[in-house]
């Protein structure tokens, strides 16, 4: 078989994958309108501007490559997200985005410019714990710690969506979330008890 | 990952120019497998196109169709209210994939072009036709598990790992794209490929085409649906073998049986054999399993991946058999 250029097979799996430079046809569909806004120009290092709890971090000359968790980590000095498997797999990363939970080691920072992003470190007002993490000192429901930002902000996100009805459907929705210790039986109580709490 | 350039597009027709344009750019949606994908070094791109700005969200029904946006998000797909009432298939397969966080991300058209989970694709230094074509295929001679017994050829045997697939090849969906070269629809039975000689190639579209939407024909009513997922875990896992069902009844006799397979097949899995074995008669046990005999009746196993013909007929028989009536 021949050899490919590397970089010539990388790219999608599409059939075409390797035929470059498809002219733009402009079809009835496919036309862009004359007065169209000029496509963004593409940058791989920009300023950027992250709303994180409530407060606008000014990030200069981020690299286009660098994730959500690297940028609050790094730049935004937010180290309380943190960087398990950075493949999706652990959700020790885990954030609110607009209020939804993800991972933010699986999209980029420049991609959540303009969203409102909530880290572990927005939950407490001021000396008050949020309930989630009232729940988890009092059930223990931790041993090494590095999982639970990441099970506390998925258990924030899993009560608000209404999955905390019995402690299979808690297990299934945190399924996101694991922990080497193995505390899901504390995780599991404490999740039960602050989503008691927070339906009050 | 290295380096790259990144661009927001605000129209859908200038994200599809740019991606064109050129050999190395991608775009992007949820970037749940693309980043994965740059971070394992399996994909490499000079430029990222955004496309998450594309008012391509929606969810429409309209003459017994439903149409989904390719940025209309798993979970949101997954709870919709037409999808729960009238394609629980659809929805029980995408709540079995991934996490509750991935399935906010993850958008319908970046599932169907997420790429194999084989550990040498996904690794780094092994013999991969799908990574770089001509240097062979680790999972031959290698450890199998998670590998096909249909559908595979001597340069790739690596599953599509996508359960949303699986339920839109039951469900006969298309997908609408716009490409360089303008609009046009394909059908799932044509979107993914088998590996044949050339496993880098996946599916049927062009560099640059892009994904609108998915188009969905409501089943009857009263037809049966199901998605039944095996996995090595609990949840949170791909599968080892799974199947969708579409099934249309009149009494005990079957009208109509539309089904699907995942984790056996390098493609979603559909045999007309199957199916035809089917129709016609009454869903009894026995001609359950002599359906679920043809369907594995090329298969190919190898000595990981062995256990895989024995569960898919096991699946067939618990997926359809809550259908019977008891009937042996
Ligand atoms: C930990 C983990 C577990 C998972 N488990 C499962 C599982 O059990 N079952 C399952 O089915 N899936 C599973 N997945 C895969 C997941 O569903 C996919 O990663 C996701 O659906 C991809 O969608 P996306 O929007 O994030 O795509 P992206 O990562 O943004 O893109 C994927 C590919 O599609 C292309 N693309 C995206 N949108 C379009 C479009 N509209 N038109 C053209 N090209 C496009 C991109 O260029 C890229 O090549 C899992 C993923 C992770 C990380
Ligand atoms: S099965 Fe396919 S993806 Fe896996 S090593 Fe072989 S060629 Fe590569």
């Amino acid at each position: 078989m021949a050899q490919h250029r590397r970089r010539d097979v990388l790219k999608s799996g599409g059939v075409a994958a390797a035929a470059v430079m498809v002219p733009f046809a402009g079809t009835e569909q496919a036309a862009a309108a004359p007065d169209a806004p000029q496509a963004a120009q593409p940058r791989a290092v920009a300023d950027l501007t992250l709303s994180v709890n409530g407060t606008r971090h000014r990030l200069p000359g981020v690299e286009a490559r660098v994730t959500l968790l690297d940028a609050l980590r790094e730049q935004a000095g937010l180290t309380g997200t943190k960087k398990g498997c950075d493949r999706g797999e652990c959700g020790a990363c885990t954030v609110l985005v607009d209020g939804r939970r993800v991972k933010s080691c699986l999209t980029l920072a420049v991609m959540q410019e303009g969203r409102s992003i909530t880290t572990i470190e927005g939950l407490a007002r001021n000396e008050e714990l949020h309930p989630v993490q009232e729940a988890f000192v009092r059930r223990d429901a931790l041993q090494c710690g590095i999982c639970t930002p990441g099970q506390i902000m998925s258990a924030v996100a899993c009560i608000e969506e209404g999955h905390t009805g019995s402690e299979d459907e808690i297990r299934e929705w945190m399924s996101g979330n694991l922990c080497r210790c193995s505390c899901y039986p504390n995780i599991v109580d404490a999740v039960a008890d602050a989503a008691k709490v927070m339906r009050r | 990952m290295r380096d790259f350039a990144y661009a927001r597009a605000s129209r859908a027709t200038e994200a599809v120019q740019q991606v064109a344009r050129s050999a190395d750019a991608a775009f992007v949606a949820g970037g749940t497998d693309l980043l994965n994908l740059m971070k394992d070094g399996a994909e490499d791109h000079d430029l990222v196109v955004d496309i998450n700005h594309l008012p391509l969200t929606g969810i429409e029904e309209s003459e017994g169709r439903l149409r989904i946006g390719a940025l209309a998000r798993m979970a949101d797909v997954a709870l919709h209210p037409v999808v729960r009432r009238r394609l629980p298939v659809l929805s029980q397969a995408l709540l079995a994939g991934a996490s509750p966080q991935v399935r906010h991300m993850a958008s319908i058209g970046g599932n169907l072009l997420q790429r194999t989970r084989c550990w040498y694709f996904r690794g780094e230094g092994f013999a991969c036709n799908k990574r770089e074509p001509g240097t062979g295929c680790a999972a031959l001679e290698g450890r199998s598990r998670w590998h096909a017994v249909l559908g595979g050829s001597d340069h790739c045997i690596a599953v599509h790992p996508s359960d949303l697939a699986v339920a839109l090849r039951a469900l006969d969906a298309t997908v609408h794209t716009l490409g360089p070269r303008g609009a046009r629809t394909i059908a799932m039975a044509e979107f993914h490929r088998e590996p044949g000689h050339t496993p880098h190639l996946e599916n049927a579209l062009r560099h640059g085409e892009l994904i609108t939407a998915v188009e969905v024909p409501l089943p009857a009513p009263g037809a049966r649906q199901r998605y039944l997922k095996l996995r090595d875990r609990a949840t949170f896992e791909f599968a080892v073998v799974s199947v969708a069902v579409v099934l249309r009844m009149s009494g005990r006799t079957v009208e109509e049986a539309r089904l699907a397979f995942g984790g056996i097949a390098t493609r979603p899995w559909r045999s007309p054999e199957v199916e035809t074995a089917l129709e016609g008669r009454p869903l009894t046990e026995r001609n359950i399993a002599a359906a679920g005999r043809l369907l594995v009746q090329d298969a190919q196993p190898r000595e990981d991946n062995e256990f895989k013909i024995e569960l898919a007929q096991r699946a067939l028989q618990d997926v359809l058999g809550r259908y019977t009536g008891g009937s042996r």
